[in-house]
This record gives structure tokens, sequence and C-alpha cells, in this order.
């Protein structure tokens, strides 16, 4: 995509240099105590706290988003799936906002990979009205055809949200894996679309 | 070494930390399909929640209750109680 981009080892304090950050997902500290906890306390993580607070763009993905809102940056938390079962398949995603520069080109549905056995986002109801009232819920899972329907859902999200914003719309955090989009002869490559948000915040 | 823990003055602290009533618990659901399919029909709803256990050089109510709260339990799914083990 044209984006030169490099490895922040944990320790790090310093994020001089970067004008992006991407939390990837995986595992993180064996996930012990809660998926995230652990690594959203890391020297680096301060240092992304900070960096989003000044407004730099932040992208989390799968156990990135788990750290994500861990650290508070955004609100919620994301729980065992419904169902128990990790669950490794595409899902289609509606685009709920295009305020942000993730959703700005992102597909009206968005064909994705999924792979996580915590991806149940919950958040207090107040929060979710107030979310919904700022444009902060991101992407829901919808069937093929854009329509909600509980069997989309994979994992028992409220509401069936994928991906939330944080109030400035800086930070995105989601349960699928744009990374692992972004290639046809790998499936696909709607990733793209959400990962072109590192470029716009660039170009201004 | 279990001699010399039993001559050094340890504090034990022991946290529970239980996920909020109002979310579902779905690794709770799947013990109580568990347990009644062991014939405990008597079982309606099980909650799993975590102990931990913490020595310290010395007991303070504020302190653990710090820990809890910077990263021992995340207050936006969880809730959590402090107990000193004497």
């Amino acid at each position: 995509m044209g984006i030169d981009a490099a490895y922040v080892w944990h320790e790090e304090t310093s994020l001089k240099g970067f004008d992006g950050v991407f939390v990837p997902g995986g595992f993180s500290y064996g996930d012990y105590l809660r998926c995230g906890a652990m690594a959203s306390r890391s020297n680096v993580m301060q240092e992304v706290v900070r960096f989003a607070a000044e407004g730099g763009p932040v992208l989390g993905a799968c156990n990135g988003f788990q750290i994500l809102c861990e650290a508070g940056l955004l609100p919620g938390a994301l729980l065992l799936n419904e169902q128990q079962k990790f669950v490794c398949r595409d899902v289609f995603l509606k685009t709920e906002t295009r305020r942000s520069a993730w959703t700005a080109e992102a597909a009206d549905i968005v064909r994705i990979p999924i792979a996580h056995g915590e991806g149940r986002y919950v958040v207090e109801p107040d929060d979710l009205k107030r979310m919904e009232d700022r444009a902060q819920i991101a992407f829901r899972y919808v069937n093929a055809s854009g329509a909600f329907d509980a069997d989309s859902n994979p994992n028992g999200s409220v509401d069936g949200i994928a991906g939330v914003l944080n109030e400035a719309g800086n930070v995105l955090g989601l349960m699928p894996h744009p990374e692992r989009a972004t290639r046809s002869i790998l499936g696909g490559t709607d990733g793209i679309g959400i990962l072109k948000g590192f470029q716009l915040v660039m170009a201004k | 070494m279990a001699r010399i823990s039993q001559t050094i003055d340890v504090a034990r602290a022991q946290i529970l930390v239980t996920l909020k009533p109002s979310l579902l618990d779905s690794a709770g659901r799947t013990v109580a399909g568990s347990l009644q399919n062991l014939g405990f029909t008597e079982v309606s709803e099980v909650r799993v929640g975590k102990l931990i256990e913490i020595e310290l050089a010395e007991y303070s109510e504020a302190r653990v209750k710090e820990m809890c709260e910077k990263l021992l339990a995340n207050p936006v799914i969880e809730r959590f109680e402090i107990k000193e083990i004497v």
C-alpha cells in the first residue's frame, strides 16, 4: 500500500518519527487475567495513549482492539464468545459511519476474516446510547446482503457491534482483521479500505 | 523454602473478581450445562470468577484496591472483593 511500517517493541517509551500506530492481533502476555490487560499497561502503550490523545491515528485489530479497550482508549470490553467457540471465518460488516479516516473509504459491505475466541463486545446501555449519538459505532456484523440477523453475529456482541471509534474518531478498534484482507489471492481485498485511513491522515 | 517463608512475616490478600451480574457468563453457562448433564438437575445458573492471592510485605486495603483498579479487575465488566488473609 506504500506505507512504511516498523515493529515497535513493547518496552519502547517513544513513538517519535511515527505518523500512525497499528496494534495487531494475536495474543499478548498469555492473555492472562483478561485478554489485552497486561499489554495495555506496557511501556509503549502509555505512549500510544499519549499519541492518541494528540489526535494520532491508532488502529487496533482483534487482540489490538482488546488492548485499546483495556487501555481506556475505547469504551466497552470484549468477553468470551457467546457460543464459547473460537471462530475463524469470513464475515460481512456494514460500515455505519463515514466520519473517520478508517471508515471514509471502506466498502458499504466489507467482507473480512475474523479469528477470535473472545470477541463479544459489551458496553453499558447508557454508554451504548452515547456512542450511537456520537456515531462511534464503526462496523456491525451483517449477512452478505447487508441485513442484520442473529446468524451473522459471530460472537454475541451487543447490537452486532464489530468495531468502534473513540469520540474524536482517530482511534478505531475492531475484531476482524483488515490486514488479512489485502490480497485477492488470500480471499479478499476489503481490508485495504480500512487501512487507507493511515494514508488519508498522513495526506492531510 | 517452606521453612523460610514460615519464619518471615508476610501479609496475604485475597481478591475475588466476578463478572457483573448483568453480563452473560458464557463459561458459567457451559459449566452449568455440564453439571446438569451429570445429574445435578437442581443447578439453574453458574457464574465463574477469579480468585487472586497476593503476598505482600504489609497489608493495606487502599493499596490492594489500587491494584484492582489499575490492573486486576476491569470496572467495565467486573466487580471485585478484597479480603485480608490472617
